[in-house]
């Protein structure tokens, strides 16, 4: 995984409560056995005027003009600006993996589904909670100055370059440290692996029926 | 001892370790897997030289891309028409048979959607950790199991290690008194609670489903409404353990069985809160006041009562919440203030993991039974949950009446819900889903998903438009 420190971009806002994974990559693009390229079907529904494929050349698809990541500057954020619940719905990981794909390292908003919210960090991606207040302000300098960048920095767990000035969030420990030092979880699971044959030796005799080979 | 919530006691009994900075690892008992969020942790664990921790707690099986017409089904995986699907159903069972993983295959007569065959087969029990890459499996929780949907990462992490890195959630009781009125079903109860709490007012929470409407009801209805606790944010729904769980459990192919089934028996008698357990949240709802649901937006919290009208943005104060309205009208082709019995319907479709077990097609035939499909519907699919769900349809002869009615009768599988295989909604066609999201698009490209019953689905199927199956017959 990609570590994440310090990322300086251009924030795209998205004005839009309750985005769900169906809209983040529709179910057509779920039938890919990779992780990668989901990019181009980032937002599909919303991005073109025409149904995509699996197989379609992107490129020569009628593009939504009225849709954010069509605009300049924002084809190239990498932070997306977005309002309450975002994530919900399906657990697809494929959500996370297309926002990487297409370059988003950061999500800003009052509030994130639970899997949504878990799945980022799985992929270097940080999202940050505000206040409704807070991505309020940051919605407003967003739309009134194309372009507009910030700097977040998750060492200092705050984000720089915004008019109300720095704002300070946090995230839980476990996930900032593998966050930052890009680790793979897995790998430190099994570090506790002792732990894991104790937890089965304890819980074999208490319920077998659990362990039935 | 402080007094404890199921969720508390779920978690302690599953607690591997706990960090010094507060995370833990959770052990899971039970990981369910499909085609659609598997390939790339299979993949994972290959890249990096790993091998599954523990293969028996593995079952698979396909479900979201399978086909439904007889046609297809009867050649088996060659008989899926679209190239991308049939890799992805192939490369599960690869994997499966590469790593020795348990797979209900298309042709098995115990394939189905993976939330009605983990119960159906007793691989999912009372008191389990369930997990499976896909949010819909708080179903399980309905056993008094700790159940929730993770993503792909943390299936290869559930593959490689039998444990999942955890926080855990805050507790919050969803208590219904009362006894619910005659064709008000489970799934009016979980729309309703849905549309007093909101899609994210249980996030961050774990919610038990408590008091006399959840007593009462079938186990296969409080898989219902455990099934669509994600839709209120929550990714775990729960009811406590009684007789009605311990007897649907027995006999299943994997409950376990004589010395060992009088133990998880006498273990599970403690599988609920403690009367004086406390909850960080608690929402009490009266259950006869609950009305058949329908919703009328794209967003499972935009549910009314059938014999109410489609809210006006123009008197919602909120503006975040005014635009949200006006949004999902223009989406769904409707006007504000229109009655939903006014909302004609192109297609119904009655299956998915929340309403295609026996006792949801037995409703849905009951009210179909002598009456013919209104000729403005397109099509009227029932698709069964699992292969033993539809050989017991069968020898009730349900399909029969399904069939008089003019409803299709197919094969087990996710279909419609999501419309991963080729059963989708077009452009702009209202549908009557039994299912559980009204996304935009979810149900197909420019789809209208109304969500509701499986009798309501049938009753609208005769109509041609939502009626109130109370009135029906």
């Amino acid at each position: 995984m990609q570590a994440f420190t310090q990322l300086t971009g251009i924030v795209a806002p998205l004005d839009r409560a309750n985005v769900d994974t169906d809209m983040i990559i529709p179910k057509q693009f779920l039938k890919s056995i990779k992780r990668s390229g989901f990019g181009p079907n980032l937002f599909d529904e919303l991005r073109y005027l025409d149904e995509g494929q699996p197989d379609a050349d992107n490129s020569q698809r009628p593009l939504n003009p009225d849709f954010i990541l069509n605009q300049e500057p924002y084809t190239k954020a990498s932070i997306l600006l977005a309002r309450e619940n975002f994530g919900c719905g399906s657990s697809r990981e494929h959500a996370p993996w297309a926002l990487l794909d297409f370059g988003i390292r950061c999500v800003i908003a009052p509030s994130f589904a639970d899997i949504f919210y878990n799945n980022c960090f799985k992929n270097g991606i940080l999202p940050i909670t505000l206040s409704e207040q807070q991505v309020d302000e940051l919605f407003k300098e967003a739309t009134s100055n194309k372009g507009f960048n910030l700097t977040v920095d998750l060492e200092a767990g705050c984000i720089k370059g915004a008019q109300l000035g720095d704002i300070n969030f946090s995230v839980d420990n476990f996930r900032r440290h593998c966050l930052l030092n890009g680790l793979d979880d897995i790998g430190l699971t099994l570090e506790q692996s002792d732990f894991i044959k104790q937890y089965e030796a304890k819980r074999k005799a208490q319920a077998p029926w659990l362990f039935a080979e | 001892m402080a007094a404890k919530t199921l969720y508390d006691k779920l978690w302690d009994a599953h607690l591997v370790h706990q960090q010094e900075d507060g995370s833990c690892l959770i052990y899971i008992d039970r990981h369910l897997l499909h085609e659609v969020t598997s390939p790339q942790a299979f993949e994972g664990l290959r890249i990096a030289g790993r091998k599954p921790w523990r293969i028996d707690t593995n079952l698979a099986t396909p479900d979201h891309n399978v086909p439904t017409t007889t046609q297809e089904r009867s050649v088996g995986v060659n008989g899926i028409a679209d190239p991308v699907s049939k890799i992805q159903v192939m490369t599960l069972g690869e994997n499966c048979d590469h790593f020795g993983i348990t797979e209900f295959k298309m042709q098995d007569a115990r394939q189905g959607i993976v939330h009605v065959v983990g119960p159906e087969q007793g691989a999912t029990l009372p008191g389990m950790t369930v997990v499976c890459g896909d949010s819909h499996t708080a179903t399980h929780g309905a056993l008094g199991a700790l159940a929730h949907g993770i993503g792909t990462s943390e299936v290869e992490h559930v593959l490689a290690t039998q444990c999942l890195i955890q926080k855990k959630s805050k507790n919050m009781l969803v208590k219904v008194d009362g006894v619910l009125g005659k064709g008000v079903t489970a799934k009016d109860v979980v729309l309703a609670i849905i549309g007093e709490i909101g899609t994210a007012g249980g996030t961050g929470y774990a919610i038990e489903f408590a008091g006399q409407v959840f007593a009462d009801m079938s186990m296969e209805g409080r898989m219902t409404v455990c099934n669509m606790a994600i839709e209120a944010g929550a990714r775990v729904g729960m009811v406590a353990v009684d007789k009605t769980t311990i007897d649907y459990v027995k006999g299943r192919p994997y409950a376990p069985q004589g010395e060992q089934w009088d133990m998880a028996v006498a273990a599970w008698q403690d599988l609920h809160s403690d009367a004086d357990a406390v909850f960080d949240q608690v929402v009490v709802m009266d259950g006869s006041k609950i009305a058949p649901q329908v919703t009328w937006g794209t967003s499972p919290e935009m549910v009314l009562p059938v014999s109410a009208q489609v809210p006006n943005p123009a008197t919602e104060q909120d503006q975040v919440k005014a635009s949200s309205i006006e949004r999902a009208l223009a989406y769904m082709g409707l006007q504000a203030e229109q009655a939903i019995t006014d909302i004609q319907l192109d297609r119904v479709f009655i299956g998915s993991c929340t309403n295609s077990r026996i006792e949801d097609l037995r409703a849905a035939a009951e009210v179909v039974a002598g009456h013919k499909v209104a000729t403005t519907i397109k099509q009227a699919l029932v698709v069964p949950g699992s292969g033993l769900v539809k050989q017991q349809a069968e020898a009730e002869g349900l399909d029969k009446i399904f069939e008089a009615a003019g409803l299709e009768w197919r094969e087990p599988g996710c279909s419609m819900c999501l419309a991963m295989n080729a059963d989708k909604l077009g452009t702009g066609e209202h549908c009557a889903s039994t299912s559980n999201r009204n996304f935009e698009g979810r149900q197909g490209f420019g789809g209208r998903t109304h969500l509701v019953s499986p009798a309501m689905a049938a009753a609208a199927a005769i109509a041609g438009h939502f009626v109130d199956v109370r009135d029906f017959g």
